[in-house]
C-alpha cells in the first residue's frame, strides 16, 4: 500500500426518500504519472489510483476510470439518489493492488 | 512504424491543421474517441463542460462535466503526452450525469468531453484552457 | 544594442517585464465554510512606510484557486491536517509519549500561531522550533525535517486553531533586533537579478510578472497548499524559492536569517486574519 493514503468523504447524515444528495470525496495519493524523472534521470514508474467506485446498498452510483492526468489527491464531486436508509460504500483501487474503502451511513427520515 | 488506414487518414488531415495543433496529440485524441464510440458518429449539444479560462497552475485544474441522460462521459486532454484523463460511468443511483474532478494539463490546450447517451448515441464538446507559468519560474 | 542585451539575459527581462493588466487585487470576500469571515484587506500596520493597505495573497488569485480555500472539504491541505491529528495522538520517541500525553488537544493552541514568531529565552523562535524542541525534550523523538509533511502538517494543525484571528506579532522589546535584521533582509537586493523582496512584493504587487499576478507576499496563510507542488509548503521553503529565483545563493530553511525574515514578513501582515492552511497556485 502506498504510504499514508487517507480518504475523506462528505455525505449528508440524513436525507428524505428519493432525495438527490451531493457527495464529495478526496483521497491522499501522489498519483505518480509515469512521466516524471528522478534526479538520476530515470523515469519514476507510474503509481496511481486507477478506479473509484461508489455504491449505495449494493447498487451503483458512479464508477470512474482514472488515468495519470488526474491530479495528486484525487477529488470527485457528484450527486446520488438516496432511496432508503443505508450505506454508501466508497472504494479506491491502487495500481499496486491496494484497495482503500470507506463507508458512510445515511438515515432516511 | 506501421500505419493503419485510420492513422494515415489522420496524418493527412493533421497536415492541414499542423500549424495550430501538435499532430501526435490530435491523432491519439481521435484514436481515444474512436475507441470509446466504436467509430459511431458523434454529435454535439446536450453536454456541458465547465473549465477555467485560465488555470494558474496546470497541476490542479478543476473541471465539471454534465450530460443529462448519459451512461458514461470520457474526458481527454488533447495536449497532454497521454490524452486520457478518465471516464465517469453513471449507475442507476446517480442523481445526475454530472461529475467534477481536478486534472493535470501539461500546457495550454483543449479539454475534450465525449458522452455516450442511453440510446447509444454520442455527443462531444471541448473547451480551451490556458495554462500559465509562474513568475521567475518559481 | 539594447534589445540584444534583453534577449541574452532573458530571465532578467522576463522577471522585470511587469505589465499593469490587473493593477489591483480583486474585490472577492473570503468566507470559509460559509461562516468564518476572514479579513483579507486592512490598514497597514504603522511600521510600514510605503504601503497603506495590506491584502491577503488570496485576493490576487483566480476564482478557481480561491474556491479551493472556501470550504474545508475542498481544501486539499486538510488531508495533511487530518494526518497531523493522528500524529498528535500517536506515541513517538523514547519517552513513550504523544503530543496528547501533555496537551489535551490541538485546541489548546488557539491564538499561538497569531503571535508567532516570538522571542523565548532570548532566542527568536518559530513554530517548527517549538515542535522539534518538544519532540526532543518531552518525547525523546527524532526531529522532523523542516519542510517535511509531518512537520508542516502539525504546523498547519496548530495554525488552524488561530484561523480567523488577526496576525499580531510583537516587533518591539526583545523582538526588535531580530525584526530589524529581518527588515534589512527584506530590502536587500540578492542574486544576479538583484531583486529584493520589496522590488516585487512592495513596489509591484498587483502587477503581472509574466503570467503571475504578484501579491504582497503575505505569509498569514502558511503553511499553504501550493498547487505547483501539490503539498503543504513551509514559509522558509517559499522564501528559499523566491531568493533562488533571483539567482542567488539562498539561506537555509531553519536558518537565523529566515527566522528573522519570517518575523518581519509576518509583522507586515499584522491585522490580516490567520488563514492557515491557505491554498495558492
Amino acid at each position: 500500500m502506498a504510504d499514508g493514503v487517507k480518504p475523506r468523504v462528505k455525505v449528508p447524515k440524513t436525507a428524505s426518500a428519493g432525495e438527490a444528495v451531493t457527495i464529495k470525496t478526496l483521497i491522499s495519493h501522489q498519483m505518480e504519472s509515469g512521466q516524471r524523472k528522478d534526479k538520476e534521470g530515470n523515469t519514476i514508474p507510474r503509481s496511481i489510483i486507477n478506479r473509484f467506485v461508489v455504491d449505495f446498498n449494493g447498487q451503483n452510483v458512479i464508477d470512474v476510470t482514472l488515468e495519470p492526468a488526474i491530479s495528486t489527491n484525487p477529488y470527485f464531486e457528484f450527486e446520488a439518489i438516496v432511496p432508503e436508509s443505508g450505506d454508501f460504500t466508497f472504494t479506491w483501487y491502487d495500481d499496486d493492488g491496494s484497495v482503500y474503502e470507506e463507508t458512510k451511513s445515511v438515515e432516511v427520515s | 512504424m506501421k500505419l493503419t488506414r485510420r492513422e494515415t487518414l489522420f496524418i493527412g488531415m493533421g497536415a492541414v491543421v499542423a500549424a495550430t495543433v501538435p499532430l501526435p496529440a490530435l491523432a491519439s485524441v481521435e484514436d481515444a474517441v474512436a475507441a470509446f464510440t466504436g467509430g459511431a458518429d458523434v454529435g454535439s449539444g446536450g453536454i456541458t463542460l465547465s473549465t477555467p479560462e485560465i488555470a494558474e497552475n496546470g497541476n490542479t485544474v478543476p473541471v465539471e462535466v454534465s450530460a443529462p441522460g448519459a451512461v458514461s462521459i470520457m474526458l481527454l486532454a488533447a495536449g497532454n503526452p497521454n490524452p486520457d484523463v478518465g471516464t465517469f460511468n453513471f449507475g442507476p443511483l446517480a442523481a445526475s450525469q454530472t461529475a467534477s474532478t481536478r486534472i493535470r494539463l501539461a500546457g495550454t490546450q483543449d479539454v475534450v468531453a465525449v458522452a455516450k447517451m442511453a440510446d447509444g448515441s454520442f455527443v462531444r464538446t471541448a473547451n480551451e484552457v490556458k495554462v500559465t507559468i509562474g513568475g521567475c519560474g518559481g | 544594442m539594447k534589445k540584444a542585451i534583453a534577449i541574452s539575459s532573458g530571465a532578467a527581462a522576463l522577471c522585470l517585464m511587469v505589465t499593469p493588466l490587473l493593477a489591483e487585487p480583486d474585490d472577492d470576500s473570503l468566507v470559509i465554510n460559509e461562516e468564518l469571515q476572514m479579513v483579507t484587506e486592512t490598514e497597514a500596520p504603522d511600521h510600514l512606510e510605503y504601503v497603506n493597505t495590506i491584502y491577503s495573497g488570496w485576493r490576487f488569485r483566480t476564482d478557481e484557486t480561491q474556491a479551493l480555500q472556501l470550504d474545508d472539504f475542498d481544501n486539499p491541505a486538510m488531508l495533511t491536517v487530518d494526518a497531523a491529528i493522528d500524529a498528535f495522538n500517536t506515541v513517538d520517541g523514547s519517552e513513550g509519549k504523544s503530543c496528547a500525553s501533555c496537551h489535551a488537544g490541538p485546541e489548546d493552541f488557539a491564538g499561538l500561531t497569531a503571535s508567532m514568531p516570538k522571542v523565548i529565552d532570548g532566542k527568536l523562535v518559530v513554530m517548527e522550533d517549538l515542535l522539534n524542541n518538544h519532540r526532543a525534550k518531552a518525547m525523546g523523538a527524532e526531529p522532523w525535517k523542516w519542510s517535511g509533511q509531518e512537520m508542516q502538517g502539525m504546523v498547519a494543525l496548530i495554525g488552524l486553531q488561530s484561523r480567523g484571528m488577526p496576525v499580531d506579532v510583537a516587533i518591539d522589546g526583545e523582538a526588535a533586533p531580530f525584526w530589524e535584521k529581518g527588515k534589512e533582509i527584506y530590502y536587500t537586493r540578492y542574486g544576479q537579478l538583484e531583486l529584493s523582496c520589496a522590488n516585487c512584493h512592495e513596489d509591484n504587487y498587483g502587477n503581472m510578472i509574466r503570467a503571475d499576478h504578484l501579491s504582497q507576499g503575505q505569509i498569514n496563510g502558511f503553511p499553504t497548499y501550493r498547487l505547483k507542488q501539490a503539498k503543504l509548503i513551509s514559509k522558509h521553503n517559499r522564501f528559499r524559492g523566491c531568493i533562488r529565483d533571483t539567482r542567488a545563493e539562498t539561506f537555509a530553511e531553519g536558518s537565523d536569517e529566515f527566522r528573522a525574515l519570517e518575523l518581519y514578513v509576518q509583522s507586515r501582515g499584522n491585522g490580516l486574519s490567520v488563514e492557515t492552511p491557505a491554498v495558492r497556485q
